[in-house]
C-alpha cells in the first residue's frame, strides 16, 4: 500500500489590511518616518536623568498634598475658574442657537446657511489657549479674557453639534407641525425643540466639564482662573501645593461628569 | 395631555402645572447663578480696558499685517518637531492604552475589586489634567524640549484612547468569544483570535482621531516650553513682532487644516 502524505493546509487570520502592498508600504513608511524622528529629535537625556530625583520628589507629594499653606490662592483660583465656567459656558450656548440654527442646511437659506458654517468653521480652528493668549491682549489680564477665549471655543463647538442635530431631525414631526398652520416661532418651538433638547443638554454639560478643564490652563497666559496659582506653585518647586490643585481640578471634573450623568437621564 | 376646560372650549397645554413650575424654578436658579458669576467676574474686571479693546484690536490688525513670508525658513522645523510631538506622543499612547482599556472593560478584566478601579483612575486622571498642565509639570521636571511635550500629549492621551477603547471592547460581540473558547483556546488566545479583530477597527478609528486632537494640542505647548511651533508664536508675541505672529498663525492653521482632513479620510477608509 502506497503511503502518501497529506498536504497539510495551514489556517491563517487574516490581515487587516488586505492590500498586500498597501500594508508593506505603510509598514515600510512608518519605519521610515520612525527613523527620521528618532534622528531629528533632540533629546537631552542628562537633562531628563536630573529630572528623575525631582519627579520622585512630585510624585511622593502627593502623599500627602499640602491644600492649607496655600488654601488662599487655591480657593481664589478654583472660584475664579468656576465662576469663568459658568458665564462663559452660558454666553457661548445663548449665542451659538441662533447660529446652530442658521448653519441648519433644513432651517436656514443658503447665505445665512453659510456664513453661519463660516462663523463656526472660523471659531474652532484655534485652541483656546491662543485664543485667550489675544484676548489679554486686547482685553487686559483677568478673567474676562478667559471667558472670551471660552465663549468663542462653546460657539464654534455647540453651533456645530446643534445644526447636526437639528439636521438629523424627524422631518415627519416638523411637518406635522407645519401642517397645523403654525408660524415660524411656533413650529420651532413644538417641532424643532423637543427633539433636540434632550442631547443639547447633555452636551451643554460635556461643554461645561470642557470649559472647565480649558479654564485651569488658560491662567498660563494671564487668562484668570486656577492655572495662573498652579504655574505660580511649579515655578517654585511647591510641588505640594501643586499636586493639591491637581486634586481638586480631577475632583472637580468626576463630580461634574458624574452629575452630568444623573441630568442626562433625568431630561430624557 | 394637560387640556383645561375653559367655559366652552378646551386649552390644550404642553405641560401641566408642577411640570411648568419646576421647569420655571430650574431656569430661576440658572440665571440667579450666571448673575451671581457675572458679578464675581465684573469686579475683578478693569473695564477700561475692555472699552479700549476695539481700538486696540485695530491698532493690533494693523502692525500684524502684511505677513512676514521670509519668516516661513525658520518654521519648518518647528512644524517638523510639532508633528513628532503628536505622532510620537499618540504612539505612546495607544500602546500604553491597549493593556489600560483590557483592565478596565468589564468583560475582559481580571479582577473587578482591584484591577478596574485602579485602570478607571488611571484614565481619570490622565483625562482631567490638560496637556498643557502635563507639558507645565514635565517641563519643571525633566527640562524644556520636544521630549517633554512627547510624554506630555502621551500622558494626556492615555485616557482618551483607553476609555474610547474600554468601551468599544465592552460592546464586542460574545458568541465570536465563545466559539474561539469551544476551541480549547488559551486566554491569549482568546484574546488575540477573539477579541482583537473585533476591537481592531475602532482601535485605529481612535488613533487616528486622537492624533488629530494632538495635532491641534501640540501647537500650543511650546507656551511652557515643551517644543513645537508655540515657543516661536510665545517668542514672537513677547517681541512684538507681528508679522510673525501672522505667518505662525497661518501655519498652525494649516496645519490643523490638513490633519482633520488627514484623519476624516483615514476613518472614511477604515470604517
Amino acid at each position: 500500500m502506497a503511503s502518501r502524505t497529506l498536504t497539510s493546509r495551514r489556517w491563517r487570520r487574516p490581515p487587516f489590511i488586505s492590500n498586500a502592498y498597501l500594508r508593506w508600504g505603510l509598514l515600510a513608511a512608518a519605519i521610515l518616518y520612525l527613523a527620521l524622528a528618532y534622528a531629528t529629535t533632540e533629546v537631552n537625556w542628562s537633562r531628563v536623568a536630573d529630572g528623575l530625583p525631582r519627579a520622585k520628589r512630585f510624585l511622593l507629594s502627593f502623599f500627602p498634598p499640602d491644600f492649607t499653606s496655600r488654601s488662599e490662592d487655591i480657593l481664589e483660583g478654583i472660584l475664579e475658574s468656576l465662576w469663568m465656567t459658568v458665564v462663559s459656558t452660558v454666553i457661548g450656548i445663548l449665542i451659538s442657537i441662533p447660529i446652530g440654527l442658521g448653519a441648519a442646511r433644513n432651517l436656514a437659506p443658503t447665505p445665512i446657511y453659510l456664513l453661519c458654517r463660516g462663523i463656526v468653521a472660523v471659531s474652532r480652528t484655534f485652541p483656546e489657549i491662543i485664543v485667550a493668549l489675544f484676548a489679554v491682549k486686547l482685553f487686559g489680564f483677568g478673567a474676562f479674557a478667559g471667558i472670551i477665549a471660552l465663549s468663542i471655543g462653546t460657539i464654534g463647538f455647540y453651533g456645530k453639534l446643534l445644526a447636526e442635530d437639528i439636521e438629523d431631525m424627524d422631518p415627519v414631526q416638523a411637518e406635522a407641525v407645519k401642517a397645523t398652520g403654525s408660524s415660524w416661532f411656533q413650529w420651532l418651538n413644538y417641532a424643532v425643540q423637543p427633539q433636540v433638547i434632550p442631547r443639547m443638554v447633555g452636551l451643554g454639560m460635556y461643554r461645561f466639564d470642557i470649559n472647565f478643564r480649558e479654564s485651569a490652563v488658560l491662567g498660563i497666559v494671564g487668562a484668570g482662573g486656577i492655572g495662573a496659582t498652579l504655574l505660580t506653585s511649579f515655578d517654585r518647586y511647591e510641588f505640594d501645593s501643586a499636586a493639591a490643585i491637581l486634586l481638586i481640578i480631577i475632583a472637580i471634573v468626576m463630580a461634574v461628569e458624574y452629575s452630568s450623568g444623573y441630568i442626562r437621564k433625568w431630561v430624557q | 395631555m394637560p387640556v383645561t376646560q375653559q367655559g366652552e372650549s378646551k386649552l390644550w397645554q404642553r405641560r401641566d402645572r408642577k411640570q411648568q413650575l419646576l421647569i420655571w424654578a430650574t431656569q430661576f436658579l440658572g440665571v440667579a447663578i450666571f448673575v451671581y458669576c457675572w458679578q464675581k467676574v465684573s469686579e475683578n474686571t478693569v473695564w477700561m480696558f475692555v472699552n479700549d479693546a476695539p481700538r486696540q484690536a485695530a491698532d493690533m490688525a494693523q502692525r500684524m499685517l502684511p505677513p512676514k513670508w521670509s519668516y516661513m525658513e525658520q518654521l519648518w522645523q518647528p512644524v517638523w518637531d510639532t508633528l513628532n510631538i503628536a505622532t510620537l506622543g499618540t504612539l505612546i499612547a495607544i500602546v500604553m492604552a491597549f493593556p489600560i482599556a483590557f483592565l478596565a472593560a468589564r468583560n475582559t478584566t481580571p479582577s473587578k475589586v482591584f484591577a478596574r478601579p485602579v485602570a478607571l483612575f488611571i484614565i481619570v486622571s490622565s483625562r482631567s489634567i490638560n496637556s498643557l498642565l502635563w507639558a507645565l509639570m514635565l517641563v519643571t521636571i525633566i527640562g524644556p524640549g520636544v521630549f517633554a511635550g512627547i510624554i506630555a500629549i502621551g500622558l494626556r492621551s492615555i485616557g482618551f484612547c483607553a476609555k474610547l477603547l474600554y468601551e468599544a471592547i465592552e460592546e464586542i460581540n460574545e458568541t465570536q468569544v465563545e466559539a474561539i473558547r469551544a476551541t480549547g483556546a488559551s486566554g491569549l488566545q482568546i484574546l488575540t483570535y477573539g477579541i482583537v479583530p473585533q476591537i481592531l477597527p475602532a482601535f485605529a478609528g481612535i488613533s487616528v482621531f486622537r492624533w488629530d486632537i494632538n495635532i491641534r494640542e501640540s501647537t500650543v505647548l511650546g507656551l511652557v516650553g515643551a517644543g513645537g511651533i508655540g515657543i516661536q508664536l510665545n517668542a514672537s508675541i513677547n517681541t512684538v513682532t507681528w508679522t510673525q505672529v501672522t505667518v505662525i498663525l497661518i501655519v498652525i492653521l494649516a496645519t490643523v487644516v490638513i490633519s482633520e482632513w488627514v484623519s476624516a479620510k483615514v476613518r472614511h477608509a477604515i470604517i
